[in-house]
């Protein structure tokens, strides 16, 4: 009886009815918190006194890389409990977070380089950090390429799990990369231990940019998972129901 | 737990933990190949070849820079703390070089023990202050102690 609630979350119907009323709040949200963080990191925080205005990049660069690295332990951690449980919702939220995260990686990396060529002086090195993170798109695209490689879902499903439970042993390497050797990329900078080694009037809006990231985020992987829920439901009767409904301009 | 879903979840883990334990012994196995440059105290333990194309890491001493009057030339030194590379350079700097501050060079090391480099990096630090709060801490220099990068 105590996992009753937890079979309930793994219905695909309980899912797509209850999500359907946050998704406006979540949009709501992201885009409040992104102008709100975009406008004061942008236009109000302070220049850097090494930087200058270059820095202003972060903004865009860490939440990103925060989210790919997270988003990476979601899409692992839905592999596993599909796995386990058999539950059809999770492993629908795990190929949803497949290219969601593989975007937020590429915006990671593609920022890092932009940020790379004013301060470091060149667009990209091997270092750990970059290396690791390189790697992080490559596993993300391997699941995308891999969940398309087989005919029947199941297959693909169990296969896209094994391939990214495995991969998540990656993530603590990105994380301590530049703890555990030289690299050219700089230590973390908002540190959970410890007292961050950004300015506050920098730091509000960079927080502020990643729960937005964290937002759009949601927002995303929700609405993402409900369009393959339906694809994969498309043959039972409330989603006939649904969709005859939508197509009358109902909901 | 159904026993059918608790042996799935031990075989997640146990498939989490070997995928782990095979990926760290390689690491560890590389550990000296993921360092991206050697400090001054490898050159100084004779640790680095000659004549081959390295990358050095440190912290430019505070004073070391020498400009030439009529070219790009320069000659700096980098440390760790514990050893001192001299440096020469024929070509622009980055932005972001400056005494004080970490720096990643790509060169040749000769044999008189100065480090021939074709590419200097700026390394940046993890702090962020604006520029009236840097002033006020007199934070110039952010590595000038001995810090290890």
């Amino acid at each position: 009886m105590a996992w009753q609630w937890f079979h309930r979350l793994g219905s695909p119907r309980w899912f797509y009815e209850r999500t359907g009323v946050w998704l406006p709040w979540l949009a709501l949200a992201s885009l409040v918190l992104l102008t709100v963080g975009s406008v004061w990191g942008l236009g109000f925080a302070p220049q850097d006194a090494k930087q200058g205005n270059s820095y202003r990049i972060i903004y865009i660069h860490v939440p990103a890389a925060f989210l790919a690295l997270a988003g990476y332990y979601i899409m692992a951690i839905s592999g596993a409990i599909g796995l386990i449980w058999k539950m059809k919702l999770s492993f629908a939220v795990m190929r949803a977070a497949a290219p969601i995260g593989a975007v937020l990686t590429f915006v990671a990396l593609f920022t890092g380089a932009i940020w790379g060529k004013p301060t470091w002086g060149t667009y990209w090195v091997w270092d750990a950090r970059i290396t690791s993170m390189l790697i992080l798109l490559f596993l993300y695209i391997g699941v995308i390429a891999l969940a398309r490689a087989f005919s029947r879902e199941q297959v693909a499903d169990k296969a896209c799990a094994l391939l990214a439970l495995v991969g998540t042993v990656n993530i603590p390497i990105i994380y301590k990369s530049v703890d555990w050797w030289f690299t050219l990329h700089q230590p973390a900078t908002i540190k959970l231990t410890q007292s961050s080694s950004i300015d506050p009037s920098m730091f509000y809006p960079l927080l502020t940019m990643i729960v937005g990231f964290y937002c759009l985020y949601t927002w995303t992987l929700i609405a993402h998972t409900r369009t393959l829920v339906l694809q994969r439901e498309w043959r039972t009767q409330w989603v006939q129901q649904e969709l005859a409904e939508g197509n009358r301009g109902g909901d | 737990m159904h026993p059918a879903r608790k042996q799935r979840l031990i075989l997640v883990i146990v498939l989490v933990a070997l995928s782990s334990a095979a990926v760290g012994f390689v690491t560890y196995a590389m550990r000296n190949n993921m360092d991206y440059f050697y400090a001054p105290s490898a050159f100084a333990a004779g640790e680095v070849p000659f004549e081959k194309r390295i990358r050095a890491g440190g912290c430019v001493v505070p004073g070391s820079v020498q400009r030439a009057s009529d070219s790009l030339d320069v000659r700096f030194a980098i440390t760790d703390g514990e050893a001192e590379l001299e440096v020469v350079f024929d070509k622009i700097l980055p932005d972001l070089f400056a005494e004080g501050e970490a720096a990643v060079i790509t060169g040749r090391l000769l044999q008189s023990g100065t480090l021939r480099a074709d590419q200097v990096l700026a390394k940046h630090d993890e702090n962020y202050t604006p520029p009236e709060v840097a002033e006020s801490m007199a934070a110039g220099a952010s590595c000038a102690n001995g810090a290890k990068t």
